[in-house]
């Protein structure tokens, strides 16, 4: 077969274009503070775990209502009851515990959440999805002592943000060491504990692990139910693709080349 | 049997159903040698069947207001069976409309395919895109997410440019002071109704014109002027069954990337699902960096590269009005590629460089270097346009063949 001069063209487009775009690339991709790569884990304990901290520590203040306890429920492993009895802290209008079936509400009122923060606490369904995972991985290790601060604390990922540190009593506290880089910058070189919290450095690690996980879970539900139909889905259009082509070239054995 | 062919002859008496399926399809007779190039255009024509279908069921569950818009798509996504699959159909299909609409045009421009007799064919085409572009604009605002909000306050802002009745003609288009719930239900009204009923008509206007004048191939060779004894085209094969089967193979191997992205990368990378859109509108809340989808940014590169807003809103429709006048810029009467001299090929591939290069640059915030390269890319945009209108005349073409390569 000849080589088509539009194949030929398009070879020389995509490089030309290349060519002018990569460096504007890998320029971009440098700058900003640098986040931890975090590979969130979908098992049932990973997630049980992390929807314990998320009731505990973070739904005082954020809603999770995009998402539905029975369905967390049923995704990560855990009776109606379970959940019913052991994870659901909120109330209803009438004062009675919070139904299996409800959307993830909070009890904060919007009002008081700004009053309190200065901006209303996230809806966090949505976060891992809006933020990235390496980056509420990241966040959650970077709160830092700071008096300055309303709340006594600030984050290097998110500097002035108005989030008290909800976790200081695992990680205690600890405060950011800077270097310099050589051409006047400071940059951030790591962490100093000041003081100790319940948990080691390892063990709140894993917390966070387990609470991001839980979080990348509260985004995207249905990711392991895609996957697994997609497969099914390929697989099937590979077999299609198979006959298609054999029953393209059955009929177009008719037409005769000039 | 002949119950059959009395039924036939029963409806055909009343309505002309057999002999419409033979002049479009039984008896339609297209070049034999069509290459991969010419599966766009039965592409499209099922990604707009697709994103019909599917966008009915998202109707059924969407509430176009202010208040209830974004928490309806996680609902969708959440509560209703098969709404995630649903939408992200319908948002793989979005983007993938405007893959197979740029391949297909490209394909008219490498192949002469505007060229006499087919430029109302062409026009038909670019009203097409243009009632795409509107539609996938309206579409994005739906999901009332951070990206779909300042996206649309952006481009609608634009209008005010316009001297003297600018700030009134963007009153108009919002009905608010700012983009609000009056927008997002016209948007709505428009993107489910209005475009798809305007985009229908044009898709029907558009095939009649092609099988009245018969399909173009990659040699540009006009098939009629060559007839055996039965009256066909000697080098045309009916569509049905050999382009039906052929198409179908195509068929398959789209639905295998579109499923590709659909189950295993639904927002590809940010691309088709921007990140910022998983946060609620915010009037309040300008993003760091507002950027439209993938396909509107070459414009957007075009706008953000002139100096003045308003040069940039003439630059940006201008960009895409001059396409409409290409079966008059391009002079030579020699249609395809392959037989054009080393002038034309160069300006094209200069062409289509510079479109992705300013595709690129649209989705990135503003930098010096961007601007001077997106400057020096709208140059070559549009300097094709005034190099082929002068190449073309007297151009040193090579001999075209009487009969297709196939």
């Amino acid at each position: 077969m000849k080589m088509l001069p539009t194949r030929k063209s398009l070879r020389i487009v995509l490089s030309v274009a290349a060519l002018v775009v990569l460096p504007e690339m890998a320029a971009a991709a440098g700058g900003g503070a640098a986040l931890e790569h975090f590979t969130p884990e979908r098992t049932d304990r990973t997630l049980q775990r992390g929807a314990k901290i998320f009731m505990n520590y973070c739904m005082s203040c954020h809603s999770a209502d995009y998402h539905r306890y029975s369905h967390m429920a049923r995704d990560i492993g855990l009776s109606d009851k379970a959940v019913s009895e052991n994870l659901i802290f909120t109330t209803d209008k009438n004062g009675e515990r919070t139904k299996i079936g409800s959307l993830m509400v909070n009890n904060m009122s919007k009002d008081y959440g700004k009053e309190a923060f200065g901006a209303v606490p996230p809806n966090l369904t949505l976060i891992a999805r809006s933020r990235g995972v390496d980056w509420l991985y990241t966040y959650m290790k970077s709160f830092y002592l700071d008096e300055s601060r309303p709340m006594g604390a600030n984050n290097t990922v998110y500097p002035q943000v108005g989030m008290p540190h909800v976790l200081a009593g695992l990680q205690g506290w600890q405060k950011p060491v800077y270097e310099s880089d050589g051409e006047g910058h400071e940059v951030l070189k790591g962490f100093q504990q000041v003081t100790a919290g319940k948990l080691s450095a390892q063990e709140y690690d894993s917390v966070i692990t387990d609470l991001v996980s839980f979080l990348d879970y509260l985004g995207d539900p249905n990711r392991e139910a895609r996957h697994s139909l997609g497969i099914k889905v390929m697989l099937f259009l590979l077999i299609f693709l198979v006959l298609a082509i054999l029953l393209k070239k059955e009929y177009w054995k008719d037409v005769p080349h000039s | 049997m002949s119950k059959a062919n009395n039924l036939m002859s029963w409806i055909d008496e009343r309505i002309p159903l057999t002999a419409t399926w033979d002049k479009h399809v039984g008896k339609y007779y297209a070049p034999k040698n069509f290459n991969f190039w010419y599966y766009f255009g039965s592409l499209a024509l099922l990604v707009l069947v697709l994103q019909i279908v599917t966008g009915i069921f998202l109707t059924m569950n969407y509430k176009a207001d202010g208040e209830l818009a974004f928490k309806s798509v996680e609902y969708i996504m959440r509560d209703v069976n098969w709404g995630w699959l649903i939408r992200y159909m319908h948002s793989t299909g979005a983007s993938l409309f405007f893959v197979v609409v740029y391949l297909h045009m490209m394909r008219g421009i490498m192949y002469g395919s505007y060229k006499k007799p087919r430029e109302l064919l062409w026009i038909f085409g670019m009203l097409i895109y243009l009632v795409l572009m509107a539609e996938a604009f309206m579409g994005y605002l739906l999901p009332w997410g951070q990206m779909s909000f300042w996206g649309a306050q952006v481009i609608i802002s634009l209008f005010g440019a316009i001297p003297l009745v600018g700030d009134s003609i963007t009153l108009w288009l919002r009905g608010d002071y700012v983009v609000a719930d009056a927008t997002l239900n016209r948007f709505f009204a428009l993107h489910v109704i209005a475009m798809p009923l305007v985009l229908i008509g044009l898709v029907f206007a558009h095939i009649v014109a092609l099988h009245e004048v018969g399909s173009n191939n990659p040699d540009g060779v006009d098939i009629k002027k060559v007839k055996g004894a039965d009256g066909h085209p000697l080098d045309g094969i009916p569509f049905h069954p050999y382009y039906s089967v052929k198409d179908l193979v195509g068929v398959v191997v789209f639905l295998i990337v579109f499923f590709a992205i659909v189950f295993f990368a639904p927002e590809m990378g940010g691309y088709f699902l921007e990140h910022a859109n998983y946060i609620p509108a915010d009037p309040l809340k300008t993003p760091e960096h507002i950027a439209p989808v993938w396909y509107f940014t070459p414009f957007y590169a075009i706008l953000r590269a002139m100096p003045d807003k308003l040069a940039g809103v003439i630059a940006m429709f201008a960009a895409i009005a001059v396409l409409f006048f290409l079966p008059w810029l391009d002079r030579n009467p020699v249609r395809s590629i392959r037989y054009r001299s080393f002038a034309y090929k160069a300006i094209l591939i200069a062409f289509v460089v510079a479109f992705i290069v300013l595709g690129y640059y649209g989705m990135q915030p503003v930098t010096p270097v961007g601007t001077w390269i997106s400057r020096l890319c709208s140059l070559v945009y549009f300097g094709f346009f005034v190099a082929l209108f002068f190449i073309s005349k007297g151009e040193k073409t090579k001999p075209v063949p009487e009969r297709v390569n196939y």
